[in-house]
């Protein structure tokens, strides 16, 4: 790892923290409230804050980890460093499009 | 108590055995009088290195018991498990003979992370005065104490499975003359030790703050370099890339 590897996957993570205290806020509302899929649907369907809350989300989240999987990789694994920054981007980039499809689903109207 | 300590020593390089040898047990004893015993008195072929014998010069460093000790200031009574010692070379260096490891590769590592002290002055300026209660001053102090013995460097997982890592020793160095006032290099020092195997290729295990024999903490050294180094990049005073020469 260099520096702006470091920077990118602190920077990521701090961006994440907030967020996920909101989501698990988000859960604990919506068990509390019992509600259920097509309710959590009806609500964040359209919804444009959701949408970017959790489209940002995917985005760091799937910076921090391809960084952090690159590390394991480049660490443990024969590949080498640009072998695992390959392998570690191709994840990032599934993390990405699994993440954003994800979130198509429940917030587009 | 047996009178005399089970001492097995490891001989040959890379490749090699643990030889048993009966050494006679004293109430003051240090590791390195075990070794210097067998060597003197059992088997004058024994390899191993020491110069100061009283924890300055760092040359003494073995692998006792699976440990990573200096070996001159380790007193047998405090280490020895079940009337025996293991004594091996230090690991993480390559063998030359039993005891005695090539350290070349540790002190190439001080070199690559910039750890010459870079002048600015001539001895017609002015001494450059420094404020013993300064921070710089309070953080190189803390770290200045190294005598280069190698053990964090055998002591580290990370220089186990990577070999670019520079290491706590190289890196503990780098962070006194991170904060020294008078030195002159520190953009070229920081743009190494930012590189990949620099200090962002540690994962804060400690164990080299928990093995060094002069209560250092090299992975604080290394902690600071992070920050410092993110703010370099951050600034735009460095740019991240490898380590000079390495794949």
């Amino acid at each position: 790892m260099n520096v702006a590897l470091y920077v990118w996957q602190r920077a990521t993570a701090a961006v994440m923290v907030p967020m996920i205290v909101v989501h698990v806020a988000v859960i604990f509302y919506a068990t509390r409230h019992g509600l259920g899929g097509a309710d959590i649907l009806a609500r964040t369907g359209g919804s444009v804050g959701w949408g970017a809350f959790y489209a940002l989300f995917v985005v760091a989240a799937s910076i921090h980890a391809a960084i952090g999987v690159r590390n394991v990789l480049a660490e443990w694994s024969r590949l080498g460093d640009r072998g695992a920054g390959i392998a570690a981007s191709a994840f990032g980039l599934t993390l990405f499009g699994l993440g954003l499809r994800a979130v198509v689903a429940v917030t587009l109207p | 108590m047996s009178s005399d300590l089970k001492v097995f020593l490891w001989r040959g390089a890379q490749a090699g055995h643990y030889q048993a040898f009966a050494v006679p047990l004293r109430e003051n004893q240090t590791v390195l009088d075990v070794v210097t015993y067998v060597q003197r008195h059992l088997d004058p072929t024994l390899a191993y290195r020491f110069a100061c014998r009283v924890g300055v010069c760092g040359s003494c460093a073995m692998t006792v018991n699976g440990r990573p000790r200096w070996t001159c200031r380790t007193h047998v009574s405090k280490v020895v498990a079940d009337g025996g010692l293991e004594i091996g070379p230090l690991e993480n260096l390559p063998v030359i003979k039993d005891l005695a490891t090539d350290m070349s590769r540790f002190f190439e590592k001080w070199q690559e992370a910039k750890g010459a002290f870079v002048p600015t002055k001539t001895r017609h300026d002015e001494i450059e005065a420094i404020a013993p209660a300064s921070a710089p001053r309070l953080a190189a102090a803390a770290a200045i104490e190294c005598i280069n013995c190698g053990v964090c460097h055998a002591a580290c997982d990370t220089v186990r499975w990577n070999e670019s890592y520079l290491g706590p020793a190289a890196l503990n160095r780098a962070w006194t003359l991170v904060n020294d006032a008078r030195d002159g290099g520190n953009r070229e020092r920081l743009s190494a030790v930012a590189a990949a195997g620099g200090c962002h290729a540690c994962h804060s295990h400690q164990s080299c703050q928990e093995h060094c024999p002069q209560s250092l903490n090299p992975t604080a050294s290394i902690a600071g370099l992070k920050r410092r180094t993110a703010q370099a990049w951050l600034r735009g005073e460095i740019k991240a890339r490898r380590l000079e020469g390495k794949a």
